[in-house]
């Protein structure tokens, strides 16, 4: 089952699979170390559905879930 | 000239290497073909004279914010001899994508992997000899908030301009066709960077725990954002009036006996026009200094991506984001700086809404007015309602704004945004930023303000034998036939008056109440108390707090948004706002029979 970023909860760890995003926003994912093959783990979640706080490499990187629901994630250990 | 370009990604420290580098002498200068201003200076490396220009941050060369269209134009109008990449040395496994991008221009490069030190600190090694290899260009470590390897950059950077003695043009072909680097990324990463797989708690780690605390997180924001206002403003206030106090002493022991052989007319235009005019402007220099080296703390601290993830959910909602509502409140103190804070966007058109929000905020000149008129009118408890209310009207209506105004400019760009780990600035970084942005503010603003202070000078005092902001001026004159239109509100002409002097600082309003009633002090504020009711004052009250942004506001929004249109727009739509929520509270006040 495609499992999307913003479905993670803190703490748990993933890799990243594909990015449902336009060309723009895809370039400036990979300057972020979003790319597909990337792991990332999530840090927190904001209340009241606001951004979420995610770890990739060294990089620690805020987003809102919007966003993280077009980033398509296999869970990993 | 010789010319350097200082390039790389966002947060690697690139200005401070810039900093470290050139010292204080930069200036902010306009390119051809580029809509924003760079920084640039000119040093002394080796035997030659070298411009050295600090380029925006940019993630991907390729991209299309207006960050990275900068960076390609000016590549590919200004030829240079090399590239300096800033890369951010803990961080190289996203990071030397660019790098491996720019090696496509065909431009000789050195590549500086800076914040050594926090690299080493996680663990992080790096194998420079492959890196240099595979990127074709020498590969230095650097630490340049500490200044450890600056001088070893500086000799190589001059040996590169013996070899490169050439201004080289970039092969724009580069910029056309796509990357297909991921590959190479990974395998140049894995080769030369060798870094622990998990990092060790940090102290930003625990740091974030408490101050991203779901339910703590907003309480300690707004704790910390009092902290900065208050020491912006218990420093930038006594300062402000110690200038203030000096420039009246210079006005009364030089220069009015040296203008006191000049024509009354031309006299009064020096002193009572310009002088006055454009020292009231020029008292706002202390704050603007003193809140550029605090907001320069919050900058470089980290806090204020923090700030945006605390209050996202809310500001999302109004097309803004955290660092908008940071600068709002920022405003309450003195618009000029929140406008110029609100550099710290990327996208032009998020500014622009956070722009035309600011000026509603209120601000401690309107507060004076306030406070003024309030105490003369109203009775000593409806006061702190009357005031209180001012603040939550200055708050709603603000919102209203973005919320009307988000469809038009709020771009669609989302959230996405680095946390960098919280860092300490250096005192040498703060005074120098702190100098550079009122050093700006007085250049790009000077000429814009110099003629306001004529305009508004000339209207309440032409013609010359009529008595100064008497109704027989072209003030006088406006306010009369513009009495239709200001009297719905419950204001008469000489409140009109006072409000075309406010526009030069609102503070002057006062001032100007004082003048135009041949009255000051406590006989203005009886003579007010007899003149007008509560609700008539209270019309006056919410049509200062909400009409035009004052002269210096307005020539700081036309100087960073580049803009006539908009500058326009920030005047015309704040004085229909006010003229709106008087009339309703006017009209509706006296329907209610008060």
């Amino acid at each position: 089952m495609p499992l999307s970023l913003n479905q993670l909860a803190p703490a748990a760890i993933a890799v990243i699979h594909a990015l449902n995003v336009g060309q723009d926003l895809r370039r400036r994912m990979s300057g972020l170390g979003l790319r597909p093959g990337a792991r990332v783990q999530v840090i927190r979640t904001s209340p009241l559905n606001g951004p979420m706080q995610i770890r990739v490499g060294h990089t620690d990187l805020i987003l809102r879930r919007a966003e993280a629901a077009r980033i398509e994630v296999a869970a990993a250990g | 000239m010789k010319r350097i370009a200082l390039l790389g990604m966002p947060n690697t420290g690139k200005s401070t290497l810039f900093n470290r580098l050139t010292g204080a002498g930069a200036r902010i200068g306009n390119w051809p073909g580029i809509t924003v201003d760079l920084l640039s200076a000119k040093v002394l490396l080796g035997d030659s004279l070298v411009e050295v220009v600090d380029l925006p941050g940019i993630y991907n060369l390729h991209g299309f914010s207006e960050d990275e269209l900068v960076v390609r134009r000016f590549l590919e109008a200004q030829p240079v001899n090399f590239l300096a990449v800033v890369l951010n040395a803990s961080q190289l496994d996203r990071q030397l994508a660019l790098p491996l991008q720019l090696k496509g221009l065909g431009i000789p490069m050195l590549v500086l992997l800076n914040m050594a030190d926090e690299a080493r600190h996680l663990g992080i090694r790096v194998d420079t000899a492959h890196l240099e290899q595979v990127l074709g260009a020498p590969v230095r470590l650097v630490s340049a908030k500490y200044g450890t390897g600056i001088e070893a950059v500086r000799q190589e950077l001059a040996g590169l301009l013996h070899a490169h003695p050439k201004l080289q043009r970039i092969d724009t072909r580069a910029f056309a066709e796509d990357d297909q680097i991921e590959r190479e990324l990974d395998a140049l990463v894995s080769r030369s960077v060798h870094a622990p797989v998990l990092i060790p708690p940090s102290a930003t780690d625990r740091l974030d725990r408490l101050l991203l605390h779901p339910w703590l997180g907003l309480p300690l924001f707004f704790g910390i954002m009092f902290g900065v206002f208050q020491t912006v403003y218990s420093l930038g206030a006594p300062l402000q009036d110690g200038m203030g106090w000096l420039l009246g002493h210079l006005k009364e022991a030089w220069i009015e006996p040296a203008a006191a052989g000049l024509p009354t007319g031309l006299r009064s235009f020096l002193m009572d026009g310009l002088y006055d005019g454009v020292g009231t402007v020029l008292t706002f220099l202390p704050i603007i200094a003193v809140f550029f080296v605090v907001m320069a703390v919050v900058e470089d601290s980290g806090y204020l991506a923090r700030a945006a993830f605390l209050v996202d959910a809310l500001m999302s909602r109004l097309g803004l984001d955290g660092r908008a509502f940071v600068m709002q409140l920022m405003g309450f103190g003195c618009n000029v700086p929140a406008i110029l804070g609100t550099r710290i966007m990327r996208s032009p058109s998020l500014r622009r809404l956070t722009m035309l929000m600011i000026p509603l905020s209120l601000c401690s000149a309107r507060l004076q007015v306030f406070l003024f008129i309030i105490t003369a009118v109203f009775a000593p408890r409806a006061a702190a309602v009357a005031l209180f209310s001012l603040y939550l009207m200055s708050f709603a209506l603000a919102f209203l704004t973005a919320f009307l105004w988000r469809g038009r400019f709020a771009g669609s760009e989302p959230l996405l945004l680095e946390l960098p780990p919280y860092r300490m600035p250096t005192f040498r970084f703060l005074v120098l930023e702190g100098w550079r942005a009122t050093l700006q503010f007085l250049r790009g603003a000077s000429g814009f303000i110099v003629l306001g202070v004529v305009l508004v000078w000339f209207l309440t005092h032409y013609p010359f034998d009529a008595a100064p902001a008497g109704p027989d001026t072209l003030a006088g004159r406006m306010a009369d036939f513009m009495a239709p239109v200001f009297s719905p509100l419950g204001l008469d002409s000489l409140l009109a008056i006072a409000l075309l002097f406010g526009f030069v600082a609102k503070e002057v309003v006062i001032g100007a109440l004082a003048v135009i009633y041949g009255a000051g002090g406590g006989e203005l504020a009886s003579l007010l108390a007899g003149r007008l009711d509560w609700v008539q004052a209270y019309s006056f009250l919410l049509f200062t707090l909400i009409y035009t942004p004052c002269l210096a506001t307005l020539s700081t929004i036309r100087q960073e948004s580049k803009s006539w249109p908009f500058t326009l727009l920030a005047l015309a739509w704040p004085l229909a706002l006010a003229w709106v929520a008087s009339f309703a509270f006017y009209q509706g006040a006296r329907a209610l029979g008060f």
